[in-house]
């Protein structure tokens, strides 16, 4: 198990911390990956968990929904009251549109405006709501991304082909307590009669974390 | 009734919790320490002047519960700093923001600005 499990923040974890200054964000004999092998051999041997547990975890974590978060964008530019829930309250409007509980935690919903971009980072962990966006990108729980999207997050999205005009405010949301949040991106010109499904495909799960704008290059052809 | 907090609409209750010692648009300081255990408030925001955003509701306080104590609810809010005070070579523009979570216990009422 890794440490970029989901959880709210009642539950302690470790932090790695990092002896040099290099990329890498595991390394596998440092105290925590050790610590928790031994834990994994530990319920193992004692046969409080069997191989079989923890491979159907592995697996449900790798086959979490993705779409929710994409479904509840393309509703919310199709439907102003859905829009005007999801922003008041994203975990119940989701809940209640899509019927499935995607959300374990309060869901912020940010709305991008012409004057305003936002982006998501976790500088304590990798915290993200995994029921409406699947599994994060390893580039989000990179040690890399968590520290630079803080305090140079114009060069960040830049290198990620993402350029916000000066005149747009980018604000920045270090997601490091109890809220998770998705960014509402703009609704792009040229999607005027698509459908739900059409236009949630262009909602990539770069374009809910802020990294990236959804365009009609991402459409499926 | 007075002393109590109103029901939070999100999955953080605030019953029988005290009133949050701030609102929506004061002046806050994010307190400059280093005590040493666990803590959830990053280093590059400790000391920073910023201004409560939005009142998230009462969590268990993390710098307890992360030791299996029976963590006390603290008030939580998301508050809004502007980028170039707190980098001192921030490169983007003046308007920029950074939101981030922070509670109660770290926060006090800023001094007047001073510069």
């Amino acid at each position: 198990m890794s440490h970029d499990h989901d959880h709210t923040h009642d539950v302690d974890h470790p932090v790695y911390t990092y002896a040099d200054d290099s990329p890498r964000d595991v390394v596998e004999t440092d105290h925590y990956p050790l610590m928790v092998e031994a834990l994994r051999e530990l319920l193992l041997e004692r046969e409080i968990i069997q191989p079989r547990d923890l491979r159907e975890a592995l697996e449900k974590f790798d086959n979490v929904d993705h779409t929710v978060g994409p479904r509840a964008v393309a509703k919310a530019w199709l439907d102003p009251k859905f829009k005007q829930r999801l922003l008041a309250d994203g975990r119940v409007a989701i809940r209640d549109a899509f019927q499935i509980e995607a959300c374990e935690a309060d869901l912020i919903v940010l709305e991008n405006t012409p004057d305003l971009h936002n982006l998501v980072v976790c500088t304590l962990c990798s915290c993200y709501p995994r029921g409406l966006m699947g599994q994060p990108p390893d580039w989000y729980k990179s040690k890399s991304y968590r520290s630079r999207a803080v305090h140079e997050p114009r060069q960040v999205m830049s290198e990620y082909g993402t350029e916000i005009p000066d005149d747009v405010t980018v604000r920045v949301h270090d997601s490091n307590a109890d809220m998770r949040f998705m960014v509402l991106p703009l609704r792009p010109d040229g999607t005027e009669d698509w459908s739900e499904e059409q236009l949630s495909e262009i909602v990539t799960r770069d374009c809910l974390v802020g990294i990236a704008l959804p365009g009609l290059a991402s459409a499926s052809q | 009734m007075s002393t109590t907090a109103p029901a939070a609409t999100g999955m953080a209750g605030t019953e029988g919790m005290t009133v949050p010692l701030f609102a929506v648009g004061d002046r806050v300081e994010v307190a400059r320490a280093f005590p040493p255990g666990h803590r959830r408030v990053p280093t590059y925001i400790r000391g920073r002047i910023g201004v409560i955003a939005h009142h998230t509701g009462a969590f268990p306080n993390p710098e307890e519960s992360a030791y299996g104590l029976d963590a006390a609810r603290v008030h939580f809010y998301r508050v809004a700093f502007k980028q170039n005070e707190i980098w001192n070579r921030y490169a983007g523009p003046a308007h920029d923001e950074l939101f981030i979570e922070i509670q109660e216990t770290w926060l006090h009422p800023a001094e007047e600005a001073s510069t």
